[in-house]
């Protein structure tokens, strides 16, 4: 089995490439379409790692991944962000949110694959 | 179907198409007055939205553009940009080129570039320095990803001198989420990786902070990897950890001075590690075995218990005291919290999150449809043959008929609800008609539109598109005057252009009007009379004049403007109006503006109709235009002039007509006492009578249409086929009275006054 996966983008097309791209990697994919959405799904999950977006509705990326923190579960959980902007103060901003890495859409599957085992090694396979 | 790549893109055309109206809303929401921070955020995060998919899909016009459209709304969001009123049009613009720009996309077109650099150029113009200034880092943002691939490809260049890597993680490193063991693992992807951690500044236990960072490490890597390959590896913690790297190919020797600087430190973890790896010639044979677990996870928790973040990554319970006792508490601790903030997620659902969705494919649905239809006749065909059997009414089978009688007709208005589409997205693209349609004649128009949840069949707000487009385009170009005259007027120079929906006895009826000088009615005359489409001089009502424009090659303007003298006249528009089983009528009043108000069915596919008899042939007669039925009698007939008649009834008069003469089944009898007579309405009020011989029953019929086989058949709708099998003709009785009114003159308006 793969690594379990938690993705939070407000793009259903994103979604849509996420769960396929980490589906073809044999992930275990769970998907959600905004941060206060993304916790709840998470509060019954324990992933290996967290892909979020940061433009979302009602809670963003920022917010989600403090959120995440705060959680004494999930203090080091690996959490990718992914973004269209890969300026330096944004990944700074991520960085000081807790994130762990980012990704610049439009991803590559295979190098978001090789970025998630970077963050949360190679799963139980 | 098959490829998911071509489901997905599939979908994010769908999903643009919804984010375009989240946008459009936005905007309209902005124009109106809107301060709210969250609609311009919505408005950013339809356009990012759209970007971001559409660089997923190679779409390159698409990014481009909705990347510069979404700087400018980010200067907007972040307070640095307050647009004013000219600014808003040019987003509307934006917004209209961008929807322009997705469906060239998914239509494998690519849009014309003038026309997309002029807006472009004006947002730049608009945002000021922000749009430049990001673009020159921009391109680069994009370029590395669809690269990325062949990253690796170029063998590099001098393979055989291995690179030195020292790793000395910080304390943040381990705050951020990043394990070193995985780094490690991935950097030993590259190539043969000897892995020595060093252990030196790990203090005593009791001056150990748990989440402190006492460990570094040194990695002799054998790679034809380039050293960027290497920091990418590393790209993540960039900042957060010491790196360096030396030797490769290009630095063969220092790296053989900064290794003996390491070797006493290898010679003291060796001691502590199975690897067995000290001196750089050994490190080299060691390296096939490159034990990236070993160095790390006995060490890191259970010599040094690293602490929750180590802890957490590793799922075994059985670990040292420490790394056990830490989780412990927090998932105890954890429950409680959880439904807290479920329950606070789950509020936040209901209030702001949308119902949720399933999206069907249109011929799923449509099958149902003709499946309920075939349900519908099929009962109908029971009813009958239960009826004929001469079972009593109170039987068990008649009730049970009875019930599913009912339940037939809950499907199939579940059915049709399924089908069902707010008006909403037709009245978007309408906004956007104004625009375009006012920037062309030069006239300010403001649209306003009400009734927009207001639901019709899928395929009705499909083909109403056209029709509609033209009589929006007829209401700026000839129903509102020019600025100049309608100040003269003394009316606001801005026009305005109303677009209402609304359902009214199961119909729909959507109105276009406008605050223009309504219809000239001395100038359609004239030029009726001058095209030869009407005798001259004949005596009509004002309502007959306007509905002169609906005659084929009536045009109006005095000059063919760029919107109008496209071959489509409202001719064109009344048919397709009629082809939908609806109709359109206009009022106008001098000075106040004109109205077009189209009356459509909520379905296409049933109908509850009066199943009626004349001169022996079944008809059906929609229930909605019935009024009222009564008995006929001879005194109540006028006579008016040949072969038209009026009915008399409760001090007013209206036309008369006899369905069996009007379609010719038989000639007009010696007298009607004893008829029938249907009371028809129109949408404008006027009525009409119909005389039938009897009325059969009142039922649900399956519309069959007509038209693909008969074309349009005037008075007639469709047919339809009845629970004895029998095919009937669907009226259309609105029509067949219009008919019947061109033949006969001016009569039904003139004599109303008489009482």
């Amino acid at each position: 089995m793969g690594l379990q996966i938690l993705a939070v983008d407000d793009s259903r097309t994103i979604r849509d490439m996420l769960k396929m791209a980490l589906g073809q990697a044999g992930f275990d994919t769970n998907l959600a379409e905004d941060g206060l959405h993304g916790l709840e799904v998470l509060s019954g999950l324990t992933p290996d790692a967290i892909i979020t977006d940061i433009n979302m509705p009602r809670m963003d990326g920022f917010g989600f991944i403090e959120a995440v923190r705060s959680q004494p579960k999930h203090r080091a959980t690996p959490i990718l962000v992914l973004t269209t902007e890969s300026a330096p103060e944004l990944k700074a901003r991520a960085r000081a949110a807790g994130a762990t890495g980012w990704i610049v859409k439009p991803f590559d599957p295979d190098k978001l694959v090789r970025a998630l085992n970077t963050v949360a090694g190679p799963g139980a396979a | 179907m098959s490829d998911p790549m071509a489901e997905i893109r599939a979908s994010f055309f769908i999903e643009c198409e919804e984010l375009l109206e989240a946008l459009q809303d936005g905007l309209a929401a902005m124009e109106g007055g809107d301060n709210d921070p969250e609609t311009i955020n919505v408005c950013f995060r339809a356009v990012h939205s759209m970007k971001g998919g559409a660089g997923a899909f190679g779409l390159e016009q698409l990014v481009r553009f909705a990347h510069r459209y979404e700087t400018v709304m980010d200067e907007v969001r972040s307070g640095r940009l307050v647009p004013n009123s000219d600014a808003m049009v040019l987003f509307f613009r934006a917004a209209d080129v961008l929807s322009d720009i997705v469906r060239a996309s998914r239509d494998g077109d690519t849009m014309d570039d003038a026309t997309i650099e002029a807006v472009l150029s004006e947002l730049e113009a608009l945002a000021g320095g922000a749009v430049a200034a990001e673009e020159e880092e921009e391109p680069a943002d994009f370029q590395p990803m669809t690269l990325s691939l062949d990253f690796r490809a170029p063998p590099s260049l001098g393979a055989d001198d291995p690179w030195t890597i020292r790793f000395e993680p910080m304390r943040e490193l381990f705050a951020s989420g990043n394990e070193p063991q995985h780094l490690l693992r991935a950097l030993a992807a590259l190539g043969k990786a000897d892995v020595r951690c060093e252990l030196d500044a790990v203090p005593l236990l009791d001056a150990l902070d748990p989440e402190g960072a006492y460990l570094s490490w040194t990695i002799v890597l054998e790679s034809p990897s380039s050293e960027d390959d290497i920091r990418e590896v590393f790209d993540f913690v960039d900042g957060i950890c010491t790196l360096t790297i030396s030797g490769g190919s290009g630095a063969a020797l220092p790296s053989l001075i900064d290794l003996p600087d390491t070797v006493p430190d290898d010679a003291e973890s060796d001691t502590s590690e199975s690897s067995g790896v000290g001196l750089p010639d050994r490190a080299v044979a060691g390296a096939p075995r490159i034990t990236l677990t070993e160095p790390e996870e006995p060490q890191a928790e259970a010599l040094l218990a690293e602490g929750p973040p180590m802890a957490e990554n590793a799922p075994k319970p059985e670990g040292t005291p420490q790394s056990t006792n830490a989780p412990e508490p927090t998932k105890a601790k954890a429950p409680p919290a959880k439904p807290a903030g479920a329950e606070m997620g789950a509020k936040a659902t209901a209030a702001s999150q949308p119902k949720p969705t399933v999206r069907v494919d249109l011929d799923r649905i449509d099958r149902l449809v003709n499946l309920v239809g075939e349900l519908v006749i099929n009962q109908a065909m029971l009813s009958q043959s239960v009826q004929e059997a001469n079972i009593p009414s109170n039987s068990p089978v008649s009730q049970g008929l009875e019930e599913f009688m009912q339940l037939t007709r809950d499907i199939q208005d579940s059915v049709m609800m399924i089908r069902a589409q707010p008006v909403k997205s037709l009245f978007q693209r309408m906004s956007r008609i104004v625009r375009e349609a006012s920037s062309a004649v030069n006239k300010r128009v403001r649209l306003v539109t009400d009734g927009e949840a207001t639901e019709v069949d899928k395929t009705v707000i499909e083909r109403l598109a056209d029709p509609l487009t033209h009589m929006i385009r007829n209401a700026v170009d000839h129903g509102l005057e020019s600025s100049d005259s309608r100040l003269a007027a003394g009316k606001s120079e801005e026009g305005l252009v109303t677009l209402t929906a609304a359902h009214r006895s199961g119909r729909v009826v959507i109105e276009v009007s406008d605050d223009g000088g309504g219809i000239n009615r001395e100038r359609v005359r004239q030029i009726a009379e001058s095209k030869g489409l009407i005798p001259e001089g004949l005596a009509m009502s004002d309502g007959e004049i306007d509905n002169l424009l609906f005659l084929p090659g009536f045009s109006t303007a005095k000059q063919l403007s760029d919107l109008s003298g496209r071959g489509v006249g409202m001719d064109v528009v009344r048919s397709s109006i009629q082809e939908l089983g609806g109709r359109i009528s206009i009022s106008s009043d001098p000075g106040k503006g004109t109205t077009f108000s189209i009356s459509l069915p909520l379905t296409l596919a049933v109908l509850d109709g009066m199943v009626v008899s004349a001169a022996g042939e079944t008809l059906v007669v929609p229930l909605g235009s019935i009024v009222e039925t009564l008995s006929l009698r001879d005194n109540e007939i006028r006579s008016i002039g040949p072969g038209a008649n009026v009915l008399h009834i409760r001090d007013s008069f209206v036309p008369l007509l006899d369905l069996a003469v009007a379609l010719g089944y038989r000639s007009a009898p010696e007298t009607y006492e004893g008829s029938v007579v249907l009371l028809i309405t129109q949408e404008d009020g006027t009525r009409a009578a119909l005389i039938v011989d009897t009325i059969e029953e009142q039922r649900q019929v399956v519309i069959k249409g007509l038209q693909d086989s008969y074309g349009h058949v005037p008075g007639i709708a469709a047919a339809t086929i009845l629970g004895d099998g029998q095919i009937a003709l669907i009226l259309d009785p609105v029509d067949l009275m219009s008919q019947f009114n061109t033949r006969t003159g001016a009569v039904n308006n003139t004599i109303e006054l008489a009482g």
